[in-house]
């Protein structure tokens, strides 16, 4: 223990972090008994003040198009809306990050208690058995040192206590859970539903961290579909307030916001013995000491925290001797395609709010059939369409196809109001050795810290990946009289930017060799013990399902290891 | 909890969410301010300019027997808010009414834009609202009017009147989501997948 700091206290555990995986393991340790101090780089979340939850959009002047009109410059000062719940985005003032010629990537980041659990989609896919064994299965990629059925006792836990919704199906490319019900398909996705029996695809009830029954103290969902927004009764999860909030009730937890952590200190045995932060209020640096360190920022803002934590000890970065820090990046592959539907035109109006995200959605289903489809890994589809709130720029795309003014153009309106469906393919990307990132040699943030560069390629897979999901997709949309239009682009133009579906990941990756990976299986860094990371870095791959259930799971399973260790005096 | 409960406590929440929302607040007294100070006076457009701005927001979305119109929706006031937030989109819009009234009385006899006759100014947007008109003569218009006509568009459907012409029946707690078998019929018969 390094003396000069003797005086003040030291912490049993330190998280930094508060999205999903922080505020998992706050909840968790909280519960267990264990003082936690929870670090998040972004204010505290108010959602009475903060959520826009039931406005209407001509209660602001701008009605959401920005104080300038931003929207009509091509623009977009809030990424999610000027509704949505406070999210952070693309860019941060004074805390950039570099982008390596010839790659494109775009890094979205939340600094606020809550992190991006505040905004996100919520769908709750649990991974499938074969997705941890991938490398097994098609010699791509790499295995990781758990299973899926060390995984399934945590994804009962995750689950059960933030409330999904869901059906018991059977299908081994999407694991059943513990679900609550999930409300009946709108329209639209019941032709969805009729097009994909058509074509032989699964489609069945959503996944999302949703409750539908009251769960915890928590009132079930009211179906206004805002989720995005933030909800003021808590009936969707989001860390802040079904675990961070909560949690401080305990009297066990002492959250620490606007501290943007700097690094880790280490001491003469190796092991971490305070956190470095900037508090950013007073632009002064701050220690703590701890027991153990928990790093939860983002998988990338994880990886940006070990390469800045050096020390003689750890030349290359804290728990980076395998050199895989930074390394193995993936995010999603992303496309999607809309269609007006004739047979949606002029229905009757009815509230179809529903939960905040589909109602159907459709798994991957040629899983046993790799070759049939073409390409190594899959993907699954989400679904967007019914009669949503009226917003900024809701009609630009009728009015494309409308010339002219008047009553006809009104009337343009009224019929194809409700009448889009859009299909969203959200894809398995292989880890290569073009994209991670690094520490940038030449750039510093506001508060003097290195900043990440990236680099970013997609491969074969995933490039072959968005011409299925395309005929897919226009197959689907035309079964039900959709009317597409296939743009001209190449597949590179089609395919999402790098980090652009916000499911970084894979860059503190786990394993069974420490030459090769930087934590054990329960994110426990191979060579120093008191560190874990418990966000979506120690991901050894992202299937085709959305990664924040696996991340809850992960870091519940990361707790319970964690707190049983203490309590053997090994930590 | 009884189900009773649960309506009462969402439908209580859902206007808590309305109420406690700062800037909700904060419009509702601008609303009414600007009530008690008479009629509207534009910040970003002259009185000649604010005329046509307020006859080109009404022809394009006209109130009619079904439904309120642009004028309603304070689609001009949007378009002048923002405008007085934005020189870059104030210009758009200046150099628009501008062009607009001098193509007005280039054909018209020296009427500007407002003297014009309605049928006069429907002839004018006719060859505007359309892209298969594009010339060197008649480009800048054209440009302009789709401008104009989204800028319309999103004021009247994001106002009061625009979502009731649209027929938006959500943003309400519900206890139950349900779906009208009639609305599934008529788009499943239409769909051909039935």
């Amino acid at each position: 223990m390094p003396q000069a700091i003797r005086s003040t206290p030291i912490h049993d555990v330190v998280v930094i972090g508060s999205g999903a995986g922080g505020g998992t393991v706050t909840q968790v340790l909280a519960d267990l008994g264990i003082n936690v101090t929870l670090l998040e780089a972004g204010p505290m979340l108010n959602p009475a003040r903060d959520y826009k939850e039931h406005m209407w959009p001509y209660q602001v002047p701008h009605r959401g198009a920005g104080e300038q009109g931003e929207i009509y410059f091509g623009k977009n000062p809030y990424p999610f809306g000027y509704f949505a719940a406070p999210a952070g985005g693309w860019e941060l003032a004074g805390e950039p990050y570099t982008v390596a010629p010839g790659s494109q990537f775009r890094w979205y980041r939340s600094r606020i208690v809550g992190g991006r659990t505040n905004h996100y989609g919520r769908f709750s896919f649990r991974f499938a058995d074969y997705d941890f064994k991938s490398y097994s299965r098609d010699g791509l990629g790499t295995d990781w040192p758990i299973s899926y059925d060390d995984v399934a006792p945590y994804y009962n836990k995750a689950e059960t206590f933030i409330g999904v919704t869901g059906s018991r199906e059977g299908l081994r490319s999407a694991p059943d859970g513990i679900f609550q019900p999930c409300p009946p398909p709108r329209v639209a996705e019941v032709l969805v539903q009729k097009s994909c029996r058509k074509l032989n695809i699964p489609c069945i009830p959503n996944r999302m961290a949703v409750i539908t029954r009251p769960t915890n103290g928590r009132l079930p969902c009211h179906y206004c579909g805002q989720c995005g927004r933030g909800c003021v009764t808590a009936s969707n999860y989001s860390s802040s307030q079904v675990q961070v909030f909560p949690a401080m009730k305990t009297g066990r937890v002492k959250l620490i916001p606007n501290a943007m952590a700097r690094e880790l200190i280490t001491g003469a045995d190796g092991r971490v013995t305070a956190v470095s932060y900037v508090d950013k209020e007073t632009r002064t640096e701050k220690q703590i000491r701890c027991r153990v360190a928990v790093v939860a920022g983002g998988a990338c803002e994880s990886a940006r925290l070990l390469l800045n934590s050096k020390s003689p000890r750890h030349p290359d970065g804290l728990a980076n001797s395998s050199g895989s820090v930074g390394r193995y990046l993936t995010d999603t592959v992303g496309f999607d395609l809309s269609a007006h539907v004739p047979a949606l035109s002029g229905m009757m109006r009815h509230n179809d709010d529903g939960m905040g995200g589909m109602h159907v959605f459709m798994p991957w289903w040629l899983w046993d059939r790799q070759k049939e489809a073409g390409m190594p890994r899959g993907y699954h589809i989400e679904v967007g369409g019914g009669f949503g709130m009226p917003e900024v720029g809701a009609f630009h795309d009728t009015c494309s196809r409308h010339e002219g003014y008047g009553k006809r153009l009104k009337q343009a309106i009224w019929e194809e109001y409700g009448a889009s469906v859009n299909l969203a393919g959200r894809g398995e990307m292989i880890p290569n050795d073009g994209t991670f990132c690094e520490i940038d040699r030449d750039v510093v943030d506001r508060w003097g810290i290195p900043v990440l560069r990236f680099h970013y390629k997609w491969s074969d897979n995933e490039i072959k990946m968005v011409q299925h999901m395309e005929n897919t997709f226009a197959a689907i949309l035309e079964t039900m009289g959709g009317q597409v239009v296939r743009s001209k682009e190449s597949l590179q133009e089609k395919i999402s930017v790098g980090g652009t579906i916000i499911h970084e990941l894979g860059t503190v990756r786990m394993g069974s060799d420490p030459k090769t990976s930087a934590l054990n299986g329960y994110g426990q860094a191979h060579e120093v013990p008191n560190l874990f990371v418990a966000d979506a870095a120690p991901f050894v791959s992202n299937p085709d399902k959305n990664p924040t259930l696996t991340i809850i799971a992960l870091a519940w399973r990361a707790s319970e290891y964690m707190a049983e260790q203490m309590r053997k005096g090994e930590l | 909890m009884t189900r009773r409960d649960i309506i009462r406590n969402a439908a209580l929440a859902a206007a808590a969410g309305i109420t406690t929302v700062a800037s909700g607040q904060h419009v509702h007294e601008e609303v009414r301010e600007q009530a008690a100070a008479g009629p509207y006076k534009a910040k970003a457009f002259t009185a000649r300019e604010w005329a046509a701005l307020r006859r080109l927001c009404d022809l394009i979305v006209p109130a009619d027997e079904k439904s309120k119109g642009a004028l309603d929706g304070h689609a001009p006031e949007y378009i002048d808010l923002l405008s007085s937030n934005n020189p870059e989109l104030s210009s758009l819009f200046t150099g628009g009414l501008a062009w607009l009234d001098r193509e007005s009385q280039r054909r018209f006899n020296g009427a500007d834009f407002v003297s014009a006759t309605a049928d006069q100014q429907m002839a004018l947007l006719d060859l505007i609202a359309y892209r298969k008109n594009e010339s060197a003569e008649l480009g800048p218009g054209i440009r302009f009017f789709d401008l104009v006509r989204r800028m319309t568009v999103d004021a009247f459907y994001t106002s009061a009147a625009g979502i009731a012409a649209v027929g938006y029946k959500g943003n309400k707690a519900v206890a139950k989501f349900e779906v009208p078998l009639e609305a599934i019929d008529y788009a499943v018969k239409r769909s051909g997948l039935g």
